[in-house]
């Protein structure tokens, strides 16, 4: 039964995906790529709990936290990214 | 209260945010207050987790966040406009290898014999492995570490073949013995980056939009397939909605090639260009800058057609003073965008954004068609398949088929190009040798400079 739940929730997701963006112009198609790229780095949220929890091995606390590190760079780098560009497009007064 | 209902409370107003950030992209007067909802969003959603059960200790969780911030904060800072494809491919690269270590690090505290979780830990490494290499290749290739052609080698469909049954067979062994297949495992690890790297260094420069589009819905699958590995919701939704937003920009991008997913990924044009005999051999009429200054000076409407030779001759500030120019001499200055125009979806968008030019100035192809043949010059800056009418009517040409920008409707067209070299394609285009056109010849940076400075010294 659990599967069937997280099959729906990506389900649904993919569907409310292709309604939301499909409209997005030309114009504005590399910043909502690297948006995109910034959201994806969501899993962080994972990263975070692999880092956090308290085992023994080392190894598996190393990959937790090149995994905080390299999501986190996603996210901040996607953002930061998405916003410089966004402020160049401006409209003539 | 529960501390897991609260968390997943915030997952999904962290969902709702991120799915109206997206949507707010879609004009450029809400798309800043969309970026700031989403980042909101994936506040929330950091911060919540940070309370979950599962973190007993923070020092390296800080740690890595303080790596990754900082490192991100220099990208974006030091990240020209021009260097926006690499940057971008670069960071689709290492949230692909952030999902694969997550999945990693899972496998390696809590191997389980869930068949759920073995299929999507095969996945996520696959789709994982081959986002971050392939990234890495494709980083490579935009910012000329690499060269940007196709490269190939003979044998390389077998290897490719072979290392796909390998890696089919690694996942049925893995899936079946979860527990003791941890060679396994790394072989899979192994073969995905190698897969990664062969998938994309056969692609030529000029389908890189396609690749980056890809690779954006790969690093959305991989954090789904790893939102199943950890059973977290939000991650499956921002993977759904990320490899949506990936395979959407793919299907654009192809259309606007006429070509098919697959024959950009695994065709290329090397099986079809072909020597044409073409017995005529007409010649290309050139024109000085003198004489362009003088037909641009009479003109009342002028089109500016784009191409990746703007990006790397740097020009975007030269064509808009040359526009400005233009606008103060009593002339409508449009610019029309091809989608595939530069080497990622939208790159000549931001490429003249940056250079101060107004958004609705920017025009996209449907609709700059049909108003070409009132227009009296259009400049062709860099670009060369995207105008060549060859794709209209020639049934031999690679590219026919393919939509294009109708500039060879226009009164006069002028081709600012360093030399006669046919485009990507390895296709001659017509256009030059049309009556209406007149190649300008040289740097195209140098050429606007030289048109501007015709203007002043006419003003003075």
């Amino acid at each position: 039964m659990d599967l069937m739940y997280l099959l729906m929730i990506l389900a649904l997701s993919v569907f409310l995906g292709f309604v939301m963006i499909s409209r997005v112009p030309p114009l504005l198609h590399t910043p909502l790529m690297s948006e995109a790229n910034a959201i994806s780095g969501i899993t962080l949220v994972g990263a975070l709990i692999a880092a956090g929890s308290d085992v023994d091995s080392g190894f598996s606390i190393f990959l937790g936290t090149a995994a905080v590190a390299l999501a986190t760079y996603n996210v901040v780098g996607g953002y930061l990214i998405t916003e410089k560009m966004l402020k160049m497009f401006k409209k003539k007064v | 209260m529960d501390v897991t209902l609260i968390i997943n409370f915030t997952y999904i107003i962290s969902c709702i945010l991120f799915a109206f950030g997206l949507k707010m992209l879609g004009s450029p007067v809400t798309a800043r207050k969309g970026n700031f909802l989403s980042m909101v969003g994936m506040l929330l959603a950091v911060v919540v987790t940070l309370f979950s059960k599962g973190i007993l200790s923070y020092q390296w969780i800080l740690l890595g966040i303080f790596l990754g911030a900082s490192a991100g904060i220099f990208t974006a800072y030091r990240a020209a406009m021009t260097q926006m494809p690499e940057t971008i491919a670069l960071l689709h690269g290492f949230g692909g290898l952030a999902s694969l270590l997550v999945d990693w690090s899972a496998y390696h505290n809590h191997p389980t014999t869930d068949p759920i979780i073995t299929v999507s830990i095969f996945l996520s490494i696959l789709i994982g492995g081959v986002t971050f290499t392939g990234s890495c290749i494709a980083w490579g290739k935009l910012s000329e570490r690499i060269p940007g052609k196709s490269i190939k080698f003979p044998g390389m469909q077998f290897l490719n073949i072979g290392i796909l049954i390998a890696l089919l067979i690694g996942g049925v062994l893995f899936i079946s013995n979860p527990l003791g297949s941890y060679p396994v495992f790394l072989t899979i690890l192994i073969l995905s980056f190698v897969f990664g790297v062969f998938l994309v260094i056969p692609i030529g420069g000029a389908d890189m939009p396609v690749v980056i589009s890809v690779l954006n819905s790969y690093s959305g699958l991989v954090a789904c397939t790893t939102g199943f590995v950890i059973h977290n919701t939000v991650l499956i939704v921002v993977g759904a909605l990320v490899g949506a937003n990936g395979i959407i920009l793919s299907i654009i991008m192809c259309k606007a090639m006429n070509r098919s997913l697959t024959n950009v990924l695994f065709g290329g044009f090397a099986a079809e260009v072909k020597k044409k005999g073409s017995a005529e051999k007409k010649e290309a009429k050139s024109i000085s800058l003198e004489d362009a200054y003088l037909i641009l000076e009479a003109a009342k409407s002028v089109v500016v057609v784009p191409g990746y030779g703007l990006a790397v001759a740097q020009a975007q500030h030269a064509v808009r003073e040359l526009s400005e120019f233009l606008e103060k001499n009593g002339c409508e200055v449009r610019f029309a965008i091809h989608p595939v125009a530069g080497r990622m979806p939208g790159h000549m968008n931001v490429l003249l954004a940056e250079a101060n030019i107004s958004y609705d100035q920017l025009i996209e192809m449907e609709e700059i068609n049909p108003m070409l043949d009132t227009v009296d010059v259009a400049i062709v800056i860099g670009a060369n398949d995207v105008v060549n009418p060859a794709a209209e009517h020639d049934k031999t040409s690679p590219i026919y088929g393919m939509p294009i920008i109708e500039v060879y409707k226009a009164k006069t067209v002028f081709v600012l190009k360093r030399s006669m070299a046919p485009g990507f394609a390895g296709v001659e285009n017509e256009l030059f040798y049309n009556e209406n056109t007149l190649m300008v010849f040289g740097d195209a940076k140098q050429s606007l400079q030289g048109l501007v400075a015709e203007f002043k010294s006419a003003l003075v």
